[in-house]
């Protein structure tokens, strides 16, 4: 059975239909919608008019040099759930680890979505593209990753550049990168390129990344490197539970001491929380269950570039380049004068005097009413 | 004469694996299995901190994820001769066991399944005789007739669409799909539930790992500190977490999985004559319950087993020079003494040198060099590893947990100790091992909170995380049972840093290609003689292929020797 042979595809309209919604709830979903786009409100004649024709977002995931995190990542969203996203939201029509038909069935498939979608379909990259050895050191069906990037990445509306591998090349690109592992940016110019770093990155901000595409109809606001703002604007370090120990000085000397147990800041053992922008801190992992440092390991700062060569995983600090704030931990959240050569040092370490000297007064308030409570 | 076919990529695995087969009278008369993707990990590794070893080789597959840096962990305290805590074995054994209920189940509902079950088909199931069908073989509760109607409907819608998405192309209609409409929906409907309950398992490495795919690990033990009187902790709420997390994951194992995939075998029992291979099996055991030296403790027992008899096993030992050895024969490597000689780990060299053809390319030259993967083998026998190899060497060694899964099982489908050697018995024994490890994962969660209760509370051994406590130079071997089979690592420590990495991976003995005598390996050996109905659907291959779960990430990994970065390449042959 081929994808030919069948009648049309159900719309936007059609699906909210089917799930039991009025046209009256459309209708305010469409202008709801036409306001966050930021259109005028007399558009709303033509968002209710691309809702109701438009079919299932086809996308296109391949895999290059990679280790599949990314897709197992991807099938953990919580909200919504990988099923919704398959069978309501896109038309995933061709995923080598999902996909039923294998082989010529396979190639079939892509090269019917890349016709008839031309111009339309997302495509997905997960993995780098090694351009050692004339790209040899990865093939599919007989062509290399780099000859099918070029083939598939012409007719995308855009790409999405899941996990560090596609989007900053990850471990085989560590040092000495034997194999020219490449990320798509570097590859593809053409096109508008999301990346989405982490090693994986959260199941919930990949389904959120292709959710943020269908319903605000276009791709998200990107930073200065093309991560989401939504999730990668805000480093580890400030959005960390735990941040508060860093700013009394309180930490963790040895894995399993007894400030381990009391949950005390990870810096010293080597946290890359300073220097790393993820959602982690905030949206957790696994559907919010937890995350590296709740459960008692330093952040290895998977979504940085480079992060690989960034300094060993428990050496803290000097290391990684631009903060010399972090360079001395002890410095900035014992003693708090001293900070040399920190480029971004001044506001952080009034920030940290200050709420030191803030967590000093809770700890001061804190006795005073236990103190008050037995009495 | 016979005809050549090429199925590449092979979908619904990890990675990148091209099977040519040749076909003469609806038969493959020789097939040849090749890894097309490298990524050089080994390379990389060199001189770095043997204790960030773990972090990397964890790259190495985020399908089996954790595995990797379990073993690498494990090499470097061998290396170093740390003995870890009690609790981090214990800790360590539940993240295997909710790992393996993952893997196991995500491997037959959604990259299996579509092999025996006819997606399409199942929309012509009658939802009143499905859901009677379904409540006669399990007490799960999602199983009423309006549940499956629902199922249907929006099966039914999708396929209407025209976008067919993942079932795009697929073998629908094809004569080798056996099972009755009402199988095939309840099939289906567990597809999609799989994949919802899958999330769930995993946030047990969540708990102790921070996160999964790719949970952390630390020499020495774990890093999640056991707090029972402080909220970052592990403390009561996070073990009740753990505790409900490994109930529910048995309760779907042996309430869904087990169900379904009795059912499911019963109308294919000829597949428990086809696809059988090797009769080679290798364990190298894991789950101790003495500590990880004591290997007569493990739940899983290692062991050898040659030519399919059962009646003998023998030992194995990683660090004999003459035992595990790996060969590149037919593998897109050179070796300083050449082609034919076979490497222990300790001593593993290998420089990369593809010599296929110049893509795009038609046809591999499978007489040479053909695949990126080496050619492990066991005192030169090839060996297949994975749950049959387990399940197998467990039942042999009479273990009897091992014996009442198995004798259930050949019970109910009725079936001779025989039809496990192949793709069905393959397929069995995965479902077999789960329902161990569900339970086992419960056992070792007992054993946890009686450790904490009685106040042990250690998590890690850190008396040798400085290197100036470590001697000038160190071998060490670490080995598990990756939910694919036998997997070791083998590290060279000199001057604190990392000399010499290699892994020798599940899927590397399976899909390797033949050895310097022209032996086969599994998969190749597993595709002789099974039958094709139609030379352009290769759905009879891909159900044998599939049985073996392939991981190709795990299974290709070489350093260059020189150290240098290839650049350029020859290239021979067209």
């Amino acid at each position: 059975m081929t994808n030919d042979a069948l009648p049309k595809q159900p719309t936007y309209y059609e699906e909210v239909e089917r799930k039991g919604y009025s046209r009256r709830d459309f209708v305010k979903f469409a202008s709801m919608m036409t306001a966050f786009i930021g259109l005028e409100q007399s558009a709303i004649g033509q968002v209710i008019k691309a809702l109701e024709t438009q079919p299932r977002l086809p996308v296109i995931w391949m895999h290059f040099q990679e280790c599949t995190c990314c897709s197992e990542s991807f099938i953990r969203s919580s909200h919504p759930i990988v099923a919704d996203i398959l069978l309501d939201k896109i038309s995933l029509d061709y995923s080598e680890t999902l996909m039923a038909a294998s082989g010529t069935q396979a190639e079939a498939a892509l090269k019917n979505t890349m016709e008839k979608y031309k111009g339309k379909y997302i495509l997905c990259v997960e993995g780098s593209v090694p351009l050692g050895a004339d790209g040899v050191y990865c093939m599919i069906g007989g062509k290399t990753s780099l000859q099918i990037l070029e083939e598939v990445s012409e007719g995308a509306a855009a790409i999405i550049a899941w996990g560090s591998c596609a989007s900053n090349g990850c471990v085989q690109s560590a040092k000495p990168n034997p194999t020219q592992a490449t990320p798509i940016h570097k590859i593809i110019k053409n096109k508008p390129i999301i990346k989405v770093p982490g090693c994986p990155p959260i199941g919930e901000v990949m389904a959120g990344v292709i959710v943020h595409y269908l319903t605000f109809g276009r791709i998200p606001e990107l930073d200065k490197v093309g991560r989401p703002k939504a999730f990668y604007s805000k480093r580890v370090h400030d959005t960390c539970y735990r941040r508060p120990f860093f700013d009394a000085g309180l930490y963790v000397e040895s894995f399993d001491d007894e400030n381990a147990k009391k949950g005390y800041c990870l810096y010293k053992v080597g946290c890359k929380g300073p220097s790393t922008y993820n959602a982690c801190g905030v949206m957790k992992w696994n559907g919010g269950t937890s995350f590296p440092i709740q459960s008692g390991h330093p952040c290895i700062g998977c979504s940085e570039e480079n992060y690989w060569d960034n300094g060993r995983l428990y050496e803290r600090g000097s290391a990684f380049a631009g903060f010399g704030i972090e360079a001395d931990a002890d410095t900035v959240g014992k003693v708090a004068l001293v900070a040399t050569g920190a480029a971004i040092a001044g506001h952080a370490i009034a920030t940290n005097i200050g709420k030191s000297k803030l967590i000093r007064g809770h700890q001061a308030e804190g006795r005073e009413s236990e103190h008050e409570l037995e009495s | 004469m016979s005809k050549r076919i090429v199925v590449d990529p092979v979908t619904r695995i990890e990675g990148h694996l091209r099977i040519e087969a040749d076909i003469e009278n609806g038969k493959i008369k020789d097939a040849y299995s090749s890894g097309t993707m490298v990524r050089l990990l080994e390379e990389i590794l060199r001189g770095r901190d043997p204790k960030d070893a773990w972090a990397f080789v964890g790259r190495v597959c985020g399908v089996c994820t954790s595995i990797h840096s379990l073993t690498s962990v494990r090499c470097v305290e061998d290396a170093l001769d740390i003995t870890i805590p009690p609790n981090a074995e214990l800790v360590r054994n539940i993240m295997f066991c909710s790992q393996y209920i993952h893997d196991h189940v995500v491997h037959f509902y959604h990259l299996h399944a579509m092999d025996w079950v006819d997606v399409v088909n199942a929309l012509k199931a009658d939802p009143k005789k499905t859901s009677e069908l379904a409540q006669s073989i399990s007490k799960w509760p999602k199983s009423s007739p309006g549940y499956f109607s629902d199922i249907q409907t929006r099966i039914k819608k999708f396929v209407d669409s025209g976008q067919l998405g993942i079932f795009s192309n697929g073998y629908w209609g094809h004569p080798a799909y056996k099972l009755p409409a009402e199988v095939n929906l309840i099939g289906l409907a567990h597809y999609l539930e799989a994949l919802e309950w899958q999330k769930e398992i995993v946030k047990v490495h969540a708990i102790f790992g921070g996160k999964n795919p790719h949970p952390n690990y630390l020499v020495g033990g774990m890093a999640c500190a056991i707090g029972i009187d402080d909220v970052s902790g592990i403390n009561a709420e996070r073990l009740a977490f753990v505790g409900q997390l490994l109930k529910d994951g048995k309760d779907f194992v042996e309430q869904v999985y087990i169900p379904d995939l009795m059912a499911i075998a019963s109308f294919y029992k000829d597949w428990g004559a086809i696809g059988g291979g090797l009769g080679n099996y290798l364990v190298y055991g894991d789950l101790p319950t003495k500590g990880y030296r004591d290997i007569s403790s493990y739940k899983f027992p290692p062991g050898a087993i040659l030519n399919k008899d059962i009646s003998k096993v023998y030992d194995v030992d990683l660090k004999k020079d003459d035992e595990v050895q790996e060969f590149i024969t037919h593998s897109w490597y050179e070796y300083k003494e050449g082609n034919d000689k076979g490497l222990h780990p300790w001593k593993g060299e290998s420089k990369v040198k593809y010599s296929g053809p110049k893509p795009p390319f038609e046809h591999l030259n499978t007489n040479e060099k053909y695949s990126y993967l080496k050619t492990p083998r066991w005192k030169g026998n090839a060996m297949e590893v994975g749950p049959l190899a387990r399940v197998l060497v467990g039942y042999a060694r009479g273990r009897e947990d091992f014996k009442a899964v198995v004798d259930k099982a050949l019970t109910d489908l009725n079936v001779p100790v025989t039809a496990l050697f192949s793709t069905l018995g393959r397929t069995a024994a995965r479902g077999l091992e789960s329902v161990l490890t569900a339970q086992w994962g419960l056992d070792f969660f007992d054993q946890l909170l009686a450790n904490i209760k009685n106040g042990d509370t250690r998590m890690a051994e850190m008396s040798k995380f400085d290197p100036s406590t470590w001697p000038k130079t160190a071998l060490g071997v670490g080995h598990t049972e990756a939910p694919r089979g036998a997997l070791a690592h083998w590290i060279n420590i000199e001057n604190e840093k990392i000399a010499n990495y290699q892994l020798v991976v599940p899927t590397t003995w399976n899909a390797s290609p033949r050895d310097n005598k022209g032996q086969m390996s599994a998969y190749e050996a597993s595709l002789i003689d099974t039958p094709v109905a139609d030379e352009t659907q290769p759905l009879e291959i891909i159900r044998t292929i599939h049985s073996f779960d392939p991981c190709m990430a795990c299974s290709v990994h070489l350093y260059d020797e020189d150290g240098k970065t290839i650049s350029r390449i020859s290239v021979l042959g067209d």
